[in-house]
């Protein structure tokens, strides 16, 4: 008789019980994040403290809205970077990510650890960006274009980094400065067009503008194709 | 078959030779360029990138190969052209600076070519980042397999997509596809220098493959000999 003769499952229920679970682990990880608040107020902090002291060294100088698109997105990468990594290093830390690996299947690991740092992506642009505007402002804002490029942008950054992220979980030591090593220049192109289209939102030259929009879609495909990349590799890194 | 491969290895250094002889003394100079003489550079520059796309394909390939057959000598081979692939684009890198300095004024102008190499190479270098934290052998090959895999969908959008998307570039266009863009001399001496180039990387991989499957059965037999000596110190301390 063959082991598994009596269990078959359809695609949709495996479907259905992979979503579960990640819901379940993002929930899990929030609650976990909610105890002790450690990513969130260091990410927060370390914004808050960088805009600061961007705006207290540049104020007096009359910025054009290319410094300030790439000023903008350097603050974002490192707040956000520096708690990114959290999700896999505690779980390696604490010795929970064995337990992890026998109730869950990889794939539901990685789209739950994926919408934890969503969130705190989502958490570090809600603190930076309309703090950032206000000390730094631009001569104009198009809203709908710059509330874009940050949503297509963070999801690029987190989905990118979540993967680099389990990747760099299983060092022996140094994790953190190898979790910058690894992941800039995997971003690099990310953070290249997001600046790029973050100028279109704070000017009114209308080649920017169509830039910008071409932007999006390069954005867009950087999520899609990461995404995609990580749900098939992750298997591997995280059974060895 | 191992006498055609030893011919064609004695018959590699006159040709290689050929192609540098040619590409300094027998190739014209390029007259439509600022500096006539240095545009020889280009039979050196292309070949390099072209043979690093075919390194980091082969690298890709053993990547695949070592998640699915999880075969050590896989990683090694994998390594191997990945170590290649980036000198290659080292070498692509330096002498488009040196004739950037010439034609466009300054080593660096930040093309759309060179920021897209040097995304590539920040890339390439994480790779031996990562695996020198790795202290164990098999999560060292799979997570460098898995990177090697998750990095490279990077590359043929940083060497094809990207510098074609824009006419923004200071890059010349079409002098390899189309038939008025070389001199018929260049063309030759360009693409026997990638057959040239491509032979020298296939026997550097194969000798740097075989000395890791032998740096690999040696550590094995020292391993089962270490396990046998610790067995048999057990069985004496329980007698």
């Amino acid at each position: 008789m063959k082991p598994n003769a009596g269990v078959q499952k359809s695609f949709g229920s495996d479907l259905k019980h992979g979503l579960h679970s990640a819901g379940l682990i993002f929930k899990k990880d929030l609650q976990v994040e909610f105890r002790t608040r450690y990513a969130l107020g260091s990410v927060s902090l370390f914004s808050l403290t960088t805009v600061v002291a961007v705006s207290g060294a540049l104020s007096s100088q009359n910025l054009h809205s290319d410094v300030k698109a790439a000023l903008l997105w350097v603050v974002l990468l490192f707040a956000a970077m520096s708690g990114l990594a959290r999700v896999f290093v505690r779980e390696v830390e604490s010795g929970t990510s064995d337990a992890l690996k026998l109730y869950a299947p990889a794939a539901s690991v990685y789209a739950g650890k994926l919408l934890f740092n969503l969130a705190l992506v989502a958490a570090v642009e809600l603190i930076t960006v309309p703090l950032y505007l206000i000390v730094l402002p631009p001569q104009v804002i198009h809203p709908g274009l710059l509330i874009a490029v940050l949503a297509l942008g963070g999801l690029g950054l987190s989905s990118a980094a979540t993967f680099v992220a389990a990747l760099i979980a299983q060092a022996k030591s140094g994790k953190s400065a190898l979790f910058f090593t690894v992941a800039f220049p995997v971003l690099m192109p990310l953070l290249l067009v997001a600046v790029k289209s973050t100028v279109g939102a704070f000017d009114l030259v209308p080649t920017h503008e169509s830039q910008a929009v071409s932007g999006m879609y390069v954005l867009a495909c950087y999520s899609v194709v990461t995404t995609t990349a990580a749900l098939l590799l992750f298997e591997y890194v995280w059974r060895d | 078959m191992y006498g055609v491969i030893k011919l064609l290895k004695l018959l590699l250094l006159p040709f290689v030779s050929a192609t540098i002889v040619g590409g300094f003394l027998w190739l014209p100079p390029a007259l439509n360029f600022r500096s006539p003489d240095l545009a020889r550079i280009v039979v050196f520059h292309v070949p390099c990138s072209i043979v690093a796309m075919i390194a980091s394909a082969v690298a890709t390939w053993h990547a695949i190969r070592y998640l699915w057959k999880r075969s050590l000598i896989d990683d090694i081979k994998a390594q191997g052209s990945f170590t290649f692939a980036l000198l290659l684009w080292v070498l692509t890198t330096v002498t488009g600076a040196v004739f950037a300095r010439s034609q466009w004024g300054a080593y660096w102008s930040w093309d759309i070519k060179q920021a897209a190499i040097l995304i590539l190479l920040m890339i390439f270098a994480a790779y031996f980042a990562l695996r020198a934290a790795m202290d164990d052998e098999r999560k060292r090959a799979t997570l460098g397999s898995v990177y090697i895999l998750f990095a490279l969908i990077a590359v043929p959008y940083l060497t094809l997509a990207l510098p074609n998307s824009t006419n923004d570039t200071l890059h010349p266009k079409g002098t390899l596809t189309t038939k008025e863009g070389l001199d018929p001399r260049y063309a030759i001496v360009l693409w026997a220098g990638v057959v040239a180039l491509t032979a020298v990387y296939a026997w550097a991989a194969s000798l740097s493959g075989s000395i890791g499957a032998l740096e690999f059965a040696r550590r094995q037999r020292m391993g089962s000999i270490m396990a046998q000596s610790s067995t048999v110190t057990i069985v004496e301390k329980v007698h």
